[in-house]
């Protein structure tokens, strides 16, 4: 198989990170979403157990967490930062209990290898499922995130559209899972977020810079650390917090100039 | 949303709670084309709740009826928002268009009504002042042909001079664009000068409903907050 063949998927997957996290950036959800992340863990490890496809595990998983957190939200008084705080780390507690040493360190940081035509093609599909969602649920994100009442006034269902982005969030994650792992998705998601925020005036710029910089950091690191000798994985991810001090830089150079 | 109704809205025996507390105990009232109404009482009596009701954010008991075609649009409380955010005015403005269906076009004459200039839209949220961003939710609220507009203490935050403007404005607004308005306030001299009726909540679950000059006597405010007001009418109304 050539690298062009298998390169569809992971930039796929770093598109719909990178505009995924705009928005769990913008809804406060930065922390959160790598918490979210973790609950992956004992899907991948029951997955394993039972000899099954991890990433699948991992889904299944990831759609029990998000239900789970939507329904406290809306129908307990529970605080979610308090319900992912505790269910989440439990879940990773239980899921390195479940799992092997080498598959541990695995799901925990991924392991970009070859993937299989139908998972490639499911993941593309997941890729282009989320991308499409984001694009379409923009605007009713935007306003539901100034506040939801506008948004129930304009129109929009607020508790359906946050199980939407619920869903789709754990979609995101399942498509890191294969190269990334479980603690580091997150990473993927929230950190071109970021930095894009540091970089856009306005929410169109904050997508395309937050979809190019997750696409840019998963480039180089897919490539520069075999060469480097380091997982592809924690590589994409030290990429992609270069660019966040960089665009630091940037903004600071950007202020300095601007006042003198 | 609604049915055939003489009022634009008619609330009748509604009631709300929160777990064991008590909110909202049996307010009726109604609202006709046009009308003015204000919301007033002391803070923790409900006025947001509701607001909130009225919305359908938050389950009750009774009856809420809204006349065939309302549109509401509302303006919240002073809104707790991220300084560096990275939403412009117009990508708020724009979201709602597209949420709406209702043609870009209209953003212009939105702003127009707030008298908030297209140049100050074009900034991140967090930079505009309290005031824009009242005057931006304001424009927000009327994209879209609302029939109603209901404005949660939309001064909040918001010095006194331009606190004056906001409520000639909404006035204006509201009589250009022929709106029925639902206002929360605790400006008792503004909502005597632009009210056309006042609905009263106590802060223990009573409520009084009339015109400006039957409720904001200093008897019946005395009633409500539990406390002398030193509300005094005056001339220029």
């Amino acid at each position: 198989m050539t690298m062009l063949s298998v390169l569809p998927l992971p930039i796929a997957m770093a598109a719909a990170a990178g505009l995924m996290g705009c928005f769990a950036l913008m809804r406060r959800m930065a922390l959160a979403s790598d918490a979210l992340a973790h609950v992956a863990l004992p899907g991948i490890a029951l997955a394993l157990a039972l000899r099954l496809n991890p990433v699948l595990g991992g889904l299944a998983a990831l759609l029990c967490g998000t239900l789970l957190v939507w329904a406290l939200e809306h129908r307990t008084h529970v605080p979610t930062e308090a319900v992912i705080g505790v269910v989440f780390s439990a879940a990773l507690a239980i899921g390195s209990m479940l799992t092997s040493g080498e598959e541990l360190i695995e799901a925990l940081f991924g392991e970009p290898g070859s993937v299989g035509v139908l998972e490639n093609l499911l993941g593309l599909a997941a890729a282009v499922l989320v991308m499409s969602f984001v694009w379409r649920a923009k605007s009713r994100l935007v306003i539901a995130l100034i506040s939801p009442d506008m948004a129930r006034t304009a129109g929009v269902n607020v508790e359906r559209l946050d199980l939407h982005f619920l869903l789709a969030f754990a979609l995101t994650v399942a498509l890191g899972l294969r190269f990334l792992g479980v603690l580091l998705m997150g990473s993927l998601i929230i950190i071109p977020a970021v930095t894009a925020r540091q970089l856009a005036r306005g929410l169109n710029g904050m997508l395309v810079i937050a979809a190019a910089l997750a696409i840019a950091a998963t480039l180089i690191g897919l490539y520069a650390g075999p060469a480097l000798h380091v997982a592809a994985g924690p590589a994409t991810i030290a990429v992609a917090a270069m660019f966040f001090f960089l665009s630091l830089l940037a903004s600071r150079l950007h202020a300095h100039f601007r006042l003198s | 949303m609604g049915c055939v109704l003489s009022n634009v809205l008619e609330v009748e025996r509604l009631s709300v709670r929160f777990g064991r507390r008590t909110i909202l105990r049996d307010l009726s009232f109604t609202a006709a084309a046009g009308d003015a109404l204000a919301i007033i009482g002391p803070n923790g009596s409900g006025k947001t709740v509701l607001f909130k009701a009225l919305i359908g954010a938050i389950p009750y008991d009774g009856v809420i009826r809204w006349a065939e075609g309302t549109r509401i649009g509302y303006v919240p409380q002073k809104l707790d928002i991220e300084r560096d955010l990275p939403l412009t005015g117009m990508d708020f403005l724009h979201a709602k268009t597209d949420v709406t269906g209702c043609a870009r076009q209209e953003i212009g004459r939105a702003l127009e009504l707030v008298a908030l200039p297209s140049m100050v839209v074009t900034q991140a949220l967090g930079a505009l002042s309290g005031g824009q961003f009242q005057r931006l939710l304001l424009a927000f609220a009327l994209l879209g042909n609302p029939t109603v507009l209901l404005c949660d203490e939309p001064t909040a935050g918001v010095d006194e001079p331009g606190e004056e403007s906001l409520y000639a404005m909404i006035r204006r607004v509201q009589q250009t664009a022929h709106l029925t308005v639902l206002l929360i306030s605790h400006e008792l001299n503004l909502v005597y000068r632009y009210a056309t009726a006042v609905l009263c909540l106590g802060r223990y679950g009573g409520s009084c409903y009339g015109p400006p000059l039957e409720i904001l006597t200093p008897e019946r405010l005395q009633e409500m907050y539990g406390t002398a007001m030193g509300f005094h009418v005056h001339d220029h109304a």
